[in-house]
């Protein structure tokens, strides 16, 4: 009990403390605690990547030897995962030689970040366009008023961004230069939606004090097991 | 080699670190303790040797920050004031939040669709809080999972999360009596690449097909990915996140949101302890200050447009105390 809950409640309080001391007493040792802290996550972040890279070595050889629907998937992951590590660990066609950057344009490495992750990666990201399009689609139908509003404000918006909407408006007198919509565009990004996003932003605020108190008094204890 | 005449813990402190860690793994291995108790160890044991080092600020207090520190001593305060409070009996009432309430619902629709329930605790580290609200809300949801005896699955995006997670899975079949339906392979590590974890949670809500999907905790560009490829294969979805830029993504494509500080008060919602409950009416007398400074900060300045500036110096008194300085 003591070491499974009450120690990491003792080292969370402990170390919860110093960190918000610090925030106001830069001075020694809370200013030196407060960097150290840091690197020290960042040290056991390192140790508990080779947990994370273990485990997912493990899963995907026991969906390969069990032959469970879509090995195949497992068997380009390990593929990859194994290749990646031996080019960059070993640098592969690395022109520097053992001294050279790990990511050296030639090398494996490089070859394999720049040719193979990174379109991959753009590939995923550019799906979002499409998802915005049908989303949007389902939450700006107007089935209520609410929707309605909603669909006004998003269409003011949408227009206000573009060359559509000056031009539709660019016959207004200077006078009713309010009523533009680029000027309509502007007064509900800036007013009415950073009206809500600020009551928002209160309440996580409010939350994110709470819940770190929680935790730092040991009152919050869920994370260390389902308490 | 000149030694310098006091103990040079600046440079030797994560060496020593290290060795801790070495030390306390075999430990830890011999005695059978968890992960998360071998690591805040390790940090106890470390932080006297940083205790002795030096940064050089000689400031014992950053002035400008006074009224941050006012504004934390009396929100705190009010916290700790009402937790007090309900752990001496005052009852409190809670709204009813749909989203927590309908978690039961989704897990029982899995449960008779035969299929399984995603949970995602976000993309980021341990170190946001949204990730710690995030795994209270996975303890809950595993123990309904362990009492319907459904199938789970929490793919993490960081290591650390995954062993929490597991541990906090482990706990809560435990708690539910089922510890013989648990194991290891229902929390599991995936990459710490934003999109490479899109893609794997994408395929495994393409192929897989699961009923429920449950997304808590740090979102980002990923969230609205997510969220339509479960509403493509007519997942019901529950989603919380403290990132205001992603949730009308989760309200547009989710059929229940938490909106911001609902995700932090879920575990309270769900445990109905008096202690967590007072801490929520804590909240609210933040909430009660925010206004009153908006409703004055608006009318002075209001009145000090009006007036040609007549409250000016109010004014930037009032910006003064709610200003956060940089440090």
């Amino acid at each position: 009990m003591f070491f499974r809950i009450w120690l990491p409640v003792i080292v969370t309080s402990i170390v919860g403390i110093v960190l918000v001391t610090a925030l106001y007493v830069p001075h020694d040792p809370f200013g030196k605690l407060n960097g150290d802290f840091s690197e020290y996550f960042n040290i056991i972040a390192a140790f508990a990547f080779i947990l994370g890279a273990g485990n997912l070595f493990k899963i995907h050889l026991d969906k390969i030897y069990r032959k469970t629907k879509g090995w195949l998937f497992s068997v380009v992951t390990v593929a990859g995962f194994l290749i990646t590590l031996v080019a960059g660990l070993l640098k592969l066609g690395n022109t520097g030689g053992w001294e050279g950057d790990v990511v050296q344009p030639g090398s494996w490495f490089a070859i394999a970040y720049d040719s193979m992750f990174t379109p991959l990666q753009a590939t995923m990201f550019s799906i979002l366009a499409f998802f915005v399009a049908s989303a949007s689609y389902r939450a700006f139908r107007a089935k209520n008023t609410e929707a309605t509003l909603l669909l006004a404000a998003a269409l003011i918006i949408l227009l206000g961004r573009t060359f559509v909407g000056y031009w539709m408006t660019a016959w207004m007198p200077d006078s009713l230069e309010f009523l533009t919509i680029p000027a309509l565009s502007n007064w509900i990004m800036s007013v009415v939606n950073q009206a809500g996003q600020r009551a928002i932003l209160i309440g996580i605020g409010l939350g994110v004090i709470s819940t770190s108190l929680k935790v730092i008094l040991g009152i919050e204890r869920s994370y260390l097991g389902g308490e | 080699m000149v030694r310098p005449p006091y103990p040079d813990f600046h440079d030797s402190a994560p060496t020593r670190f290290t060795r801790f860690l070495d030390i306390l793994i075999r430990f830890a291995s011999l005695r059978r303790l968890s992960v998360s108790a071998v690591l805040t160890g390790v940090l106890l044991l470390a932080a006297p040797a940083a205790v002795f080092a030096q940064s050089g600020d000689p400031r014992w207090f950053i002035e400008d920050r006074a009224n941050l520190l006012v504004i934390m001593l009396l929100t705190c305060g009010a916290i700790l004031f009402y937790t007090i409070r309900a752990t001496r009996g005052a009852d409190y009432f809670v709204r009813k939040i749909a989203g927590i309430s309908a978690i039961e619902e989704a897990v029982g629709r899995a449960t008779e669709m035969g299929k399984p329930v995603l949970f995602i605790p976000g993309i980021q580290d341990l170190d946001n809080v949204q990730t710690v609200a995030g795994i209270t809300i996975l303890a809950s949801v595993a123990r309904k999972v362990a009492e319907y005896e459904t199938q789970l699955n929490v793919p993490t995006s960081r290591s650390l999360v995954m062993t929490t997670a597991r541990e906090t899975v482990k706990e809560a079949f435990l708690s539910a009596g089922r510890p013989d339906l648990y194991n290891d392979s229902m929390v599991y590590y995936v990459t710490d690449e934003q999109f490479g974890f899109v893609a794997y949670a994408d395929g495994f809500i393409v192929r897989q097909r699961p009923a429920t999907c449950i997304y808590m905790g740090a979102f980002f560009a990923e969230s609205l990915i997510l969220a339509e490829t479960g509403n493509s294969v007519g997942a019901i979805q529950i989603a919380g996140t403290a990132q205001p830029t992603q949730l009308p993504f989760f309200v547009a494509a989710c059929d229940y949101t938490l909106i911001g500080e609902e995700l932090f008060a879920a575990s309270a919602y769900l445990s109905q302890e008096p202690k967590l409950l007072g801490s929520l009416r804590g909240q609210d007398f933040g909430k009660a200050f925010a206004m009153l400074f908006i409703l004055i900060g608006t009318a002075v300045a209001t009145i000090s447009v009006a007036t040609g500036g007549s409250l000016s110096g109010l004014m930037d008194t009032l910006n003064h105390w709610f200003h956060v300085a940089a440090g």
